[in-house]
């Protein structure tokens, strides 16, 4: 047993207390952590490790090492400032890593890799794949050069040369519309080419107006639920969460029903003469329409925070400032909203969250002008496979959600939001 | 008005009816008159009508009929916030995203009062529930007391002609209400103010008010100043509800001026008629336990009866006996610790008597339960 310091304090059989304390403690500690072990695990694996690989894959740039392993060895001495092109050796590796990689079928993937940096690589992969197993001997420059001439453009072995470490800036750049130049420096990328930060400018302001539509449609509903007898703001609980048992599918088509050009609330315009039967309005597959479909779908994550929020606010509140002297709209807003900020900002920030990494809907109402980063990450994921931009922007979207809750743990502290 | 009015009452309901659903009412016909000044207690069960009119009072409420007048001014059509009306709620309705010292410039904000006067009567309001120091703090870092003070300080900061209390001590515990009753008290004598003082606590309102209204089933039963309303119970229900009370069921049988004789199981009792009707009619007679002799000496009282002692509980300053007596188990008896009696034993038999004026005949209304 430790030494007992004088003046500690000691149970009855001489153990220092804190010892025993903390023995005391571990059962019921042991028996917490049994109890949370398997969502942990479940997260664990479902959540936390995915994430990871995201962030690994938004920076991994081993295929071009690892395929050319003889020419990236064989550059180390090049230096990309020089001018002048690599030398002998180098030729001589790259024939011996293509043919090498004609049999496993990996450089033309290099090409594809290469070709995200630079128009041009994946063709010029796969028509040396297929030509670079005739060459057997020296001189090995002349004769690449010859298979194709670009193999002596020195903005090619600079970007081989870049592209060869293990790890890479580039998806990263790419998602925020810059480049590395052939040089190494760098720039914005072209004009015509610039995308990502337009459509991360437009999925955060569409999310800040779906957010706030959201509030000002849900904060008076919500007033009333948490006002009304219990019998009225059941029903009205109901119909608030009646859109939020069906599926997401069924609503948002239902929205195209109604929204289309030949759709409902056109034909009901034209009908009572509103609008020309050649002006119906287009709200679908635009921005209007994921506006309109989203903020329907995201309303109850609004409204359920604001109504547990003010339905812990006591009547006598707004009784106490009205017979203080305050009218009602006084009142209101001096004592009632103040305390509803819990429940505003628990709102807001579920459904900004919710609305800047929202996918479904945009894609089936957004058209071109509706479509959000998500979108274009899954375009990136499906189509184009190119896995590291995908992940580029994906942790791009998540720094921007971790900095929210940053910015609102700041301004509010997380611990005043209340769920639900 | 024909009748010449000595002096118009500050605050009069004028035959207020209050319905909430339109099949029952909750307030019947009542009329009521508080003076300038006065610190009037509404009493009553649950449900007897007591917050109801309050809340008609300060204008959160509408009354079904009848007119409510304030200062000699109807205030029916007046809102809660124009009727200059401090209000202390039962759970206090302190702003919690406020400071105190932000809940108590509040209601001097809203009346667009001058900076350095809002700054003079908040510190004069802390000052006066003793408070200075604590303007910096929220509602939440005080404690129920210290919380109780600034609602009452809230309510009186902006210098109202009335103020409305609503339970407000309910949430507080026995030690700390009885010391925030004398508070309320003396802060209420010191500013003269005119306090409506609802409380289901007769205890809290004997020791506060100059006036109570005991309300039951919408009904004022009986109005009059705490030392009345103990002494002089006009009906049963006033009786049974405020202070210990014996209750004798009994049929009047002679009716002799202001006293009467009434037949109750086992004897006749003399007792001083109140409110019972005549001959024939079946009347309850109330008497406070502390009102009884045991052992009186003979021909001091009128009524002196034999009694089987069924329980005593000893309380230090009294003893408290149950005794069996006129076809009544649960006759109680305070004898006072003074050393002049003799103790008493459960199961042995002795003479309680009582005056004539002390035990009141009241009426039966057939609604009351017999026996409970």
């Amino acid at each position: 047993m430790a030494a007992i310091a004088p003046g500690q304090l000691t149970t009855a059989d001489g153990t220092p207390l804190k010892v025993s304390f903390a023995r005391a403690l571990r059962r019921s500690r042991l028996k917490a952590l049994g109890l949370v072990l398997p969502l942990f695990a479940f997260l664990l694996i479902t959540f936390l490790v995915p994430i990871g690989d995201m962030l690994f894959r938004s920076v991994e740039n081993q295929l071009v090492g690892r395929v050319l392993h003889r020419t990236v060895a064989a550059l180390a001495d090049w230096d990309p400032a020089s001018g002048e092109l690599p030398g002998e050796p180098v030729f001589e590796a790259l024939v011996a890593d293509f043919v090498e990689g004609r049999e496993n079928r990996t450089t033309g993937r290099v090409g594809v890799r290469l070709n995200y940096e630079l128009g041009g690589m994946s063709s010029l992969f796969r028509k040396t794949g297929r030509r670079a197993k005739r060459i057997r001997e020296a001189p090995y420059r002349a004769a690449m050069i010859a298979i194709d001439e670009r193999w002596g453009n020195l903005d090619v072995w600079r970007l081989v040369k870049r592209e060869s470490d293990a790890y890479t800036a580039s998806y990263y750049l790419a998602a925020v519309d810059l480049r590395f130049t052939a040089e190494g420096s760098i720039a914005r990328q072209e004009e015509e080419r610039q995308i990502y930060l337009r459509l991360f400018g437009r999925t955060l302001w569409l999310s800040l107006i779906i957010t706030t539509l959201c509030l000002l449609l849900g904060y008076p509903i919500s007033y009333l639920m948490a006002t009304l007898p219990v019998r009225t703001s059941n029903l009205l609980m109901i119909m608030v969460l009646l859109p939020f048992w069906t599926s997401l599918l069924v609503r948002t088509t239902c929205w195209i029903a109604l929204l289309q050009q030949q759709g409902v609330i056109n034909d009901l315009l034209v009908w009572t003469g509103l609008i020309g039967e050649d002006n119906r309005l287009s709200m679908i597959h635009n921005r209007t329409g994921t506006i309109i479909a989203m903020t329907h779908i995201l309303l109850p994550f609004m409204v359920l925070p604001l109504y547990s929020v003010m339905k812990t606010i006591p009547p006598s509140y707004m009784r106490a400032a009205r017979s203080l002297g305050a009218n009602p709209f006084t009142a209101f807003v001096r004592v009632y909203m103040p305390n509803t900020a819990a429940g505003v900002g628990a709102g807001s920030i579920l459904v900004f969250i919710i609305a800047i990494g929202y996918y479904i809907t945009p894609a089936l109402v957004g058209g071109t002008s509706g479509t959000l980063i998500s979108n274009f990450i899954a375009h990136h994921m499906q189509v184009s496979l190119n896995w590291g931009l995908a992940a580029a922007l994906g942790a791009l979207l998540l720094a921007a959600v971790l900095a929210l809750y940053v910015l609102y743990d700041k301004l509010v502290g997380i611990d005043n939001m209340r769920l639900g | 008005m024909s009748a010449p009015a000595p002096r118009e009452a500050f605050v009069r309901f004028a035959d207020v009816q209050k319905s909430y659903d339109g099949e029952t009412l909750v307030v019947k016909n009542l009329d009521l008159e508080i003076d300038r000044g006065e610190f009037l207690t509404m009493l009553g069960p649950s449900g007897s009508g007591k917050t109801t009119c309050l809340m008609m009072l300060a204008g959160f409420e509408t009354a079904t009929y009848g007119d409510i007048f304030l200062d000699g001014r109807s205030i029916n059509n007046v809102a809660p916030h124009r009727r200059d009306i401090g209000m202390v709620f039962q759970n206090y309705a302190l702003f919690p995203h406020m400071t105190v010292h932000e809940n108590l410039a509040f209601p001097l904000e809203v009346r667009k009062l001058g900076k350095a006067e809002v700054e003079e009567r908040v510190a004069r309001a802390l000052d006066m529930v003793e408070l200075t120091g604590f303007g910096s703090r929220r509602p939440a870092q005080l404690s129920g007391g210290q919380q109780q003070r600034v609602a009452v300080a809230r309510a009186l900061v902006f210098e109202p002609k009335l103020v409305l209390m609503d339970e407000p001590l309910g949430a507080l515990d026995k030690q700390l209400r009885e010391q925030m009753q004398f508070e309320i008290r003396h802060i209420h004598e010191r500013l003269g103010v005119t306090v409506v003082y609802v409380t289901h606590d007769q205890g809290e309102a004997l020791t506060m008010s100059d006036r109570i209204a005991v309300f039951n089933d919408g009904v004022i039963q009986q109005i009059s100043t705490p030392e009345g309303l103990y002494e002089r119970p006009e009906n049963v229900f006033v009786a049974q509800f405020i202070g210990e009370n014996n209750r004798l069921l009994g049929t009047v049988a002679e009716r002799n001026g202001d006293l009467c004789s009434v037949t109750v199981e086992g004897g006749l009792v003399q007792a001083l008629a109140v409110s019972c009707g005549g001959r024939g009619e079946a009347t309850i007679l109330s008497l406070r336990p502390e009102r009884v002799t045991v052992a009186p000496e003979a021909g001091s009282c009128p009524n002196v009866f034999d009694a089987v002692v069924e329980e005593l509980i000893y309380l230090g300053d009294h003893v408290r006996s149950r005794l069996r007596l006129l076809g009544d188990e649960e006759f109680i008896v305070k004898v006072p610790n003074s050393g002049m009696h003799r103790p008493m034993h459960v199961g042995e038999t002795v003479q309680v008597g009582w005056s004539a004026e002390d035990c009141r005949a009241l009426d039966s209304p057939p609604s009351f339960p017999a026996a409970n």
